[in-house]
């Protein structure tokens, strides 16, 4: 056996598995925003509040295929789906291909920067505590729990409040640039940090006092080599198993946090599109975001079985 | 053994001056009233192996890393603290990492050989870590010294062997691995924390013989062991430890023939290997103390010409393979009433599977297991549920085998409960399985409440409002064969029952499980890798290896004379305290 058939025939079953999933969550999206009382064509012809008239409403159903049966809708549907085709937006008149290629950059640029910024503030309160003996460790265990129960939008209003209108120091709404990035990618971070600080912390607190640490500083190594050669990868596997969780934490923060700090991005798009009941447009993005989350999945699954060979091993031997 | 035997060291006044140096060390840990270590004192010679010795608990790894300042969060306090020409009391940080692993310096291998390589390096690296922390060694110098360093310890493949990680390599090559790192640039003293725990007695061997041709080539070597087997191998003098206090440090023939402090003798009677069949191992002051005054049922062993023997359990040629493995084949024995038959062998012979099919916690591929004469293993489970209570078992982790939630008290109450579900019917079983002696009266020596359990099994009465969380390893053992017995058994099957426990206690352990078995007549199926333990304790034993019976028969007979090469490689690796 080649060591790379069990890794191959694992990325095909999961390729097997990302296309189930991807029906799945359309579908049940698809039948869901129905449920929704009121007329689609509204949406189509300026919203609810337009008073469209009868003809221009049937013209709106008859050219996107409203007046059809629902299951013949819903088979035209996946027949787009299969085809990469994701629709046209009732709303915004374009196609929900170029107004995700719009708004997805913004977002995933903020949620690069939140989890980084998430990741050193959780490493440097683990580094501290882990250090700096148990009246250190109850600090930070108190930050972290406290870090993690804060809702996104108190944590931004709390910002606004702080450093636009009493300091100055930052635009209150997301302007372009990195001045306007930094307050949304906070608001995002801090509870992120507080999450991956717990788990990261026990990891390490574990890793520093176990016997293989022990025979590192027998072997004359100091109390950094310890912590960066050893404990650090031990630390990484949890802190990597919770990214899937993460990404998650990151897309629905950030539907909070683009609404109000008026940020273009996807999340703003979403909550949008749900208020318009816009169908297409509100497929289209749970189906980019569940693709994003199997994606990152993937990615961290690899990144474990790398950073811990004895998971790949377990894995084939099953 | 080494030369330097001969003589003692200390009195010699031209003697060179000791390598190292212990003078009224304390060490004491914040929050506890009694010091770790209270005032020991003792030397060893530059290229002199010293052991010591203790149970655990006993202070012996805490002064280990006193001498290496890796007593963390402990006062460490002495009169004298040398090393060399090097003071150590009082030493800085970067002074004690420069003595650490370094050449001429301390290297140290940790306890738990199992856990001490960081599982996510390649063990090359942990020992090239070594190099790069006290030479100017390049990375391509590191990997050629690695690999010579692994041949040296007696690594086979070491260019293999040093990309690997540790859950790559068996027990005995992560010890090696680790020695390597702890020898690395060749330190004046070597400090080896149990060395040997936790591995087969021929993995063992050879790590002592390595160990010892190290020790030829002048390291000295600090010892430390409970296993005083172990120790009396290489040490040419041996320091007792007893509660933080050193009881006796001298040449170890001495300590060993001629010991001065009850407490060293209590420790050498305790070595199984030393005492015959039915000779009591611990000095307990505890008489075969069951609650009720009852007759003595004699096991059949003890006079051959007794009553026939009564078979309890049969297994006829049972296999199980797991995948590739064949784990146990076609295996054949027969346990008799009030017998014990020890199944020896080392770690992956098999033993345990062989248990699990005894206890039918395991179906065999073929063969079959009988009890009392009837079907066991091929009955549905519905008609053996009834006749479990049968059949207990003992393992080797007791508290894992414990609810954590629940106290010593429930778990035994639980426990009684079944033997009372099944308790008119087994009654009845009972009496026609047991001596019409013990049957007829009144003097049932099964104890059916708590109160008579605990005290079958020498416990307090008030273990039972404690978790066994906080009870000590013989006493979470003790609990765990009152739980076995409370459902009334006519078989235990021991497995591993007293590998993980002091020298003492374990033999406190063999004397209960001696006199268990003499008043209620109980069979024992006895698995173990420790062959001074089997001998002791079994009538008849069964040496596995790969799954099949290499050989069997009377424990004495299989000893003295054993017809299989394995048989007589295990018992030339297995240590032993005469020399």
């Amino acid at each position: 056996m080649t060591p790379a058939a069990p890794l191959l025939r694992w990325l095909l079953l999961r390729l097997g598995g990302v296309v189930f999933v991807l029906w799945a969550v359309s579908t049940v999206t698809f039948f869901a925003i129905r449920l929704i009382p009121g007329d689609p064509a509204e949406a189509i012809v300026g919203g609810p509040g337009s008073e469209a008239s009868a003809d221009a409403l049937a013209d709106a159903r008859a050219e996107y295929g409203l007046d059809q049966p629902l299951l013949l809708q819903y088979l035209r549907f996946l027949g787009r789906l299969a085809s990469l085709d994701l629709g046209r937006s009732y709303a915004l008149h374009q196609s929900v291909a170029s107004v995700i290629a719009d708004t997805l950059p913004p977002t995933l640029g903020l949620a690069v920067v939140a989890l980084s910024v998430a990741v050193v503030i959780a490493l440097a309160v683990a580094a501290w505590s882990v250090r700096g003996g148990r009246a250190a460790s109850a600090v930070a265990s108190f930050l972290e729990v406290v870090a993690a129960a804060v809702p996104h939008f108190w944590l931004a209003i709390l910002g606004i409040v702080l450093f636009s209108t009493a300091l100055g120091w930052l635009p209150p709404v997301s302007v372009p640039g990195p001045s306007g990035l930094i307050l949304p990618a906070l608001t995002l971070a801090v509870p992120l940090a507080g999450f991956l600080g717990q788990v990261m912390r026990e990891a390490l607190l574990d890793a520093m006092s176990s016997p293989f640490a022990l025979s590192a500083r027998a072997r004359g190594e100091n109390e950094n080599g310890v912590f960066w050669r050893h404990a650090l990868r031990h630390s990484a596997i949890p802190a990597i198993g919770l990214a899937g969780w993460a990404f998650g934490s990151l897309l629905s923060g950030a539907v909070v946090v683009e609404t109000i700090f008026a940020r273009p991005g996807l999340g703003r798009s979403l909550l949008q599109a749900v208020q318009g009941r816009d169908v297409p447009l509100v497929v289209g993005v749970v189906i980019v975001v569940a693709l994003g989350y199997m994606l990152v999945t993937t990615a961290t699954d690899l990144a474990e079985r790398l950073i811990d060979p004895r998971l790949a091993a377990r894995a084939v031997s099953r | 053994m080494s030369p330097r035997v001969a003589g003692s060291p200390v009195v010699s006044p031209q003697m060179v001056r000791p390598l190292v140096e212990v003078g009224a060390l304390t060490v004491r840990f914040a929050r506890q009233e009694t010091p770790a270590v209270a005032g020991i004192s003792f030397d060893i010679e530059p290229g002199e192996c010293v052991g010591l010795v203790g149970e655990s608990g006993s202070g012996k790894s805490v002064t280990a890393r006193a001498l290496l300042g890796l007593a963390s969060g402990a006062c460490v306090d002495a009169d004298m603290l040398r090393f060399g020409d090097t003071d150590l009391r009082g030493l800085s940080r970067s002074r004690w990492r420069a003595l650490r692993g370094s050449a001429g310096g301390i290297g140290y291998i940790p306890q738990a050989a199992l856990v001490g390589l960081d599982p996510l390096r390649p063990v090359g690296r942990e020992i090239a870590d070594t190099l790069r922390l006290h030479t100017r060694a390049s990375a391509a110098e590191r990997a050629a010294r690695v690999i010579e360093l692994l041949t040296a310890v007696g690594m086979p493949e070491p260019e293999l062997r040093a990309g690997q990680r540790p859950y790559e390599l068996s027990g005995g090559l992560r010890q090696r691995a680790l020695i390597a790192s702890a020898i690395a640039l060749g330190p004046r003293l070597l400090i080896a924390d149990e060395p040997t725990t936790a591995l087969d007695s021929t993995v063992q061997a050879g790590i002592l013989d390595l160990l010892h041709h190290l020790q030829s080539e002048g390291t000295a070597i600090l010892l430390i062991s409970h296993d005083l087997a172990v120790v009396s191998r290489l040490a040419s003098r041996v320091a007792v430890m007893q509660a933080g206090s050193l009881v006796e440090f001298g040449p170890t023939r001495r300590v060993l023939d001629a010991p001065q402090h009850p407490y060293t003798r209590r420790l050498v009677a305790a070595v199984p290997t030393s005492q015959p069949r039915g000779r009591r191992l611990s000095p307990s002051a505890l008489p075969v103390a069951l609650p009720v005054a009852l007759p003595v049922y004699t096991p059949p062993v003890a006079e051959p010409t007794a009553p026939p023997r009564e078979i309890v359990l049969e297994a006829r040629g049972l296999s199980r393979r797991f995948g590739e493995r064949q784990a146990v084949d076609s295996v054949s024995f027969t346990l008799g009433r009030g017998e014990t038959l020890g199944i020896v062998g080392e770690s992956g012979s098999g033993k345990t599977t062989l248990a699990r099919l005894v206890l039918a916690l395991e179906h065999p591929d073929a063969g079959e297991v009988r009890l009392f004469g009837e079907e066991w293993s091929t009955s549905p489970e519905g008609q053996r549920r009834s006749r479990r209570p049968l059949i207990g078992a003992i393992y080797q982790d007791a508290l894992s085998s414990f609810d954590p939630r629940l106290t010593a008290g429930q778990i035994l109450g639980d426990a009684l409960r079944v033997g009372a579900g099944v308790g008119e019917a087994a009654a009845v079983e009972t009496a026609t399985r047991t001596p019409a002696s013990r049957a007829a009266g009144g003097d049932n020596p099964w104890r059916t409440d708590l109160a008579g359990l605990l005290d079958a099994v020498h416990l307090p009465q008030a273990t039972a409002t404690r978790r066994p969380r906080f009870l000590s390893g013989g006493q979470q053992q003790r609990v765990a064969i009152a739980r076995a017995i409370a459902a009334r058994p006519a078989i235990i099957v021991c497995d591993e029952p007293v590998s993980s426990l002091d020298v003492s206690v374990q033999a406190q352990i063999l004397d209960l499980l001696d006199d268990l078995q003499s008043t209620l007549g109980l069979s024992y199926l006895f698995i173990t890798h420790d062959l001074g333990v089997v001998r002791h304790a079994s009538d008849d034993v069964l040496v596995m290896k790969d799954g099949r019976v290499l050989e069997s028969g009377p424990t004495e007979t299989v000893f003295s004379a054993p017809t299989a090469d394995y048989t007589r490689a295990l018992l030339a690796a297995a240590p032993e305290v005469s020399s």
